[in-house]
């Protein structure tokens, strides 16, 4: 696990280049992405938005997830199920009352987050690896719940649904609009993890996370921030889940079998398990990486796949996200060194 | 009341599998506590080593011996070159790497020997034995299971060997202070499960027929017998595997249509934990602060 300092994001040093504190820079950094972000999909074709546009659904998603595993420290090897109710949501209710697609998204959070906490009740008692293995649980029931109720769910055929089209004060194509959706809710989602991850609430899920007992001593009802904890986690994803029904204008048990939670979780660590941005890398990593081991070597990808897992582990054990934290904090204090060495003959 | 025997005695076929798995998977705990979720695909392709080999004309009980000592081996030189990098990673690494492993395992197999589903031969027949209570296999599979078991309980109980890998796993500093060298009795405890883990896979084979997918399910059932029966306590792990093994049977039988029999077995087995939190046998950790 990460120690807490570095979640802090802290900058004692408060070192400074070209006149911008590290905060400054870090927010012109943002900036950039999101720049990069806007015009993005009108430099690449259809196909390519569609897989950036997942790419963001999934950063959604693993949001969530970095909020309950890698800040409040409880694993959840299960969130690809409340992915999947957010999706079946969306999907149900736009096929069986025909609700618009945007009033959809909403539910589907809010159901997520009600199915969560109660979830996160259970989990009170349970802690590692007896919470891992009851989180995957819940992943491997899912398709076969799913499954059973056909009547909701249309059974192991899913539910086809019509993919939503651009509204027309904004006609910029069907794959650019959900793109552009994914985006603006991303955007969202990660705003208000941020500012939930900073706050006093951000503070105690971390502390009992780090240390249960000294948290309860400073006033922290730790069963009332792990249910919510859970609950907020697995709004996120299944906001993410709705997206990702919409975008694919599909869903079926079979895309949220087991091995979907598994990617989840391979996303956060990879991307950085207790960091905001890791969410971001995690989603282009289980988004591209297959593909790229499928470039490589046709009959065994996954092999391919599990190697480059290795590689990461071994190579970056905090996840990428962790990895450029260090390494930026690194170059930080060596330019600090420098400043304070040219500086000293002078004073 | 014939069928009710009928059905926990095949419950406890499947059983003594899962037991045999779980096992591997608190010997590695106990040494390095994290759980290997690996453990399930090594197995698979143990099997599949054992598969060739009787395919090329080998007898059986010679293929099995050699897939053991392979996979022995075989476990040995995955702790040495793959895991030992890893071992001061943060625990979700390493579960991370375990991952890793898993795919590489099921995907190789997936291409080595193809995805089409295989038969294995079992060495114990299929004759019905005491009034049709038991088949032949079922009893076979218990009976080498027990084997195994007491086998490695003789192991670590009365030799000098088990003595030190047991003191490596319980208090690593102590143990080399006192000669013993601890990386290494890591790597045979990786070799030891590797080798249960093939027996087990060996033994469920003939049942749920060879192809890179069998273990997944198996793999679930023996983690969860292992947490019910307390990951703390082998002798917990093999009572929890054989109860999951049971629960299995009784409940797709009796209780529900078999498409939800994996979802119910694990919310009975949920059920449990919350309300024993630290499994059947397993001792309450008590936190110093």
């Amino acid at each position: 696990m990460v120690d807490a300092g570095k979640i802090a994001n802290a900058d004692l040093t408060g070192s400074s280049a070209a006149g911008l504190s590290s905060d400054g820079w870090r927010r012109l950094g943002v900036l950039a992405v999101i720049a990069v972000a806007l015009v993005l999909p009108w430099l690449f074709s259809n196909y390519h938005v569609f897989q950036f546009t997942l790419a963001m659904i999934y950063a959604i998603a693993l949001l969530g997830l970095n909020l309950l595993t890698g800040y409040n420290g409880q694993i959840s090897l299960g969130h690809g199920a409340f992915f999947a109710i957010g999706g079946y949501t969306t999907a149900i209710l736009m096929h069986r009352w025909g609700v618009p697609y945007y009033l959809t998204i909403a539910p589907a959070g809010l159901l997520s987050f009600a199915i969560g906490v109660l979830f996160g009740l259970p989990a009170l008692r349970l802690e590692g690896l007896y919470l891992a293995l009851v989180t995957f649980s819940l992943a491997v029931a899912i398709p076969q719940i799913l499954k059973y109720f056909d009547s909701w769910t249309g059974g192991s055929q899913g539910i086809l649904l019509a993919k939503p089209a651009a509204p027309a004060w904004f006609p910029v194509g069907t794959d650019r609009w959900h793109y552009y959706l994914a985006l603006a809710i991303l955007l969202l989602v990660f705003w208000a993890g941020r500012n939930l991850l900073r706050s006093r609430t951000g503070r105690a899920l971390v502390a009992i996370r780090d240390h249960p007992i000294s948290a309860v001593a400073m006033g922290v009802n730790p069963a009332l921030y792990k249910t919510m904890a859970f609950g907020v986690s697995a709004l996120m994803t299944g906001i993410a889940g709705s997206l990702a029904a919409l975008a694919t204008a599909f869903v079926a048990p079979d895309s949220f079998s087991p091995f979907l939670s598994i990617s989840f979780i391979v996303g956060s660590v990879v991307g950085g398990i207790a960091t905001i941005s890791g969410a971001v890398f995690g989603g282009i990593f289980i988004q591209f990486v297959p593909n790229v081991a499928s470039d490589i070597s046709d009959a065994a990808p996954w092999a391919i796949y599990g190697l480059f897992l290795l590689a990461f582990m071994y190579l970056m054990p905090q996840g990428i996200a962790g990895t450029l934290g260090e390494l930026c904090r690194r170059l930080a204090a060596a330019r600090a060194a420098t400043m304070a060495s040219r500086r000293g003959p002078l004073e | 009341m014939e069928q009710l025997v009928q059905q926990i005695l095949s419950g406890l076929a499947t059983g003594a599998v899962y037991a045999s798995l779980a096992l591997a998977l608190v010997m590695i705990y106990q040494a390095t506590e994290s759980v290997n979720f690996a453990q399930g695909e090594m197995a698979m392709f143990s099997t599949y080593i054992a598969w060739s080999l009787v395919q090329a004309g080998l007898p059986f009980w010679l293929a099995f011996l050699l897939t053991v000592a392979v996979s022995f081996l075989g476990g040995v030189l995955i702790e040495r070159i793959l895991i030992r990098p890893v071992e001061a990673a943060p625990v979700l690494s390493q579960v991370i790497v375990f991952i890793g492993l898993l795919v590489i395992f099921n995907s190789t197999a997936g291409w080595i020997f193809t995805y089409t589903v295989q038969e294995f031969p079992s060495p114990f027949g299929d004759v019905p034995l005491l009034g049709d209570m038991i088949t032949s296999s079922e009893l076979g599979v218990i009976g080498v299971t027990l084997v195994v078991l007491t086998l490695l309980y003789v192991f670590f109980r009365f030799t000098p060997l088990g003595f030190a890998m047991r003191a490596a796993a319980q208090n690593p500093g102590s143990a080399r202070l006192v000669g013993i060298r601890v990386g290494w009795m890591l790597a045979l405890g990786w070799g030891l499960a590797a080798a249960v883990g093939a027996v087990a896979g060996i033994m469920v084979a003939p049942v749920l027929f060879l192809d890179p997918n069998m273990m997944s399910g198996v793999l679930l059932y023996a983690f969860a017998g292992a947490l019910l029966g307390g990951i703390s306590s082998p002798g917990g792990a093999v009572v929890g595997g054989l109860i999951v093994g049971v629960l299995e049977n009784l409940v797709g039988t009796y209780l529900i249509p078999t498409e939800l029999k994996l979802t119910v077995a694990l919310a009975v087995i949920i059920i449990i934990l919350v309300v024993r939190p630290s499994g059947l046998f397993g001792t309450v950790m008590v936190k110093r602060v």
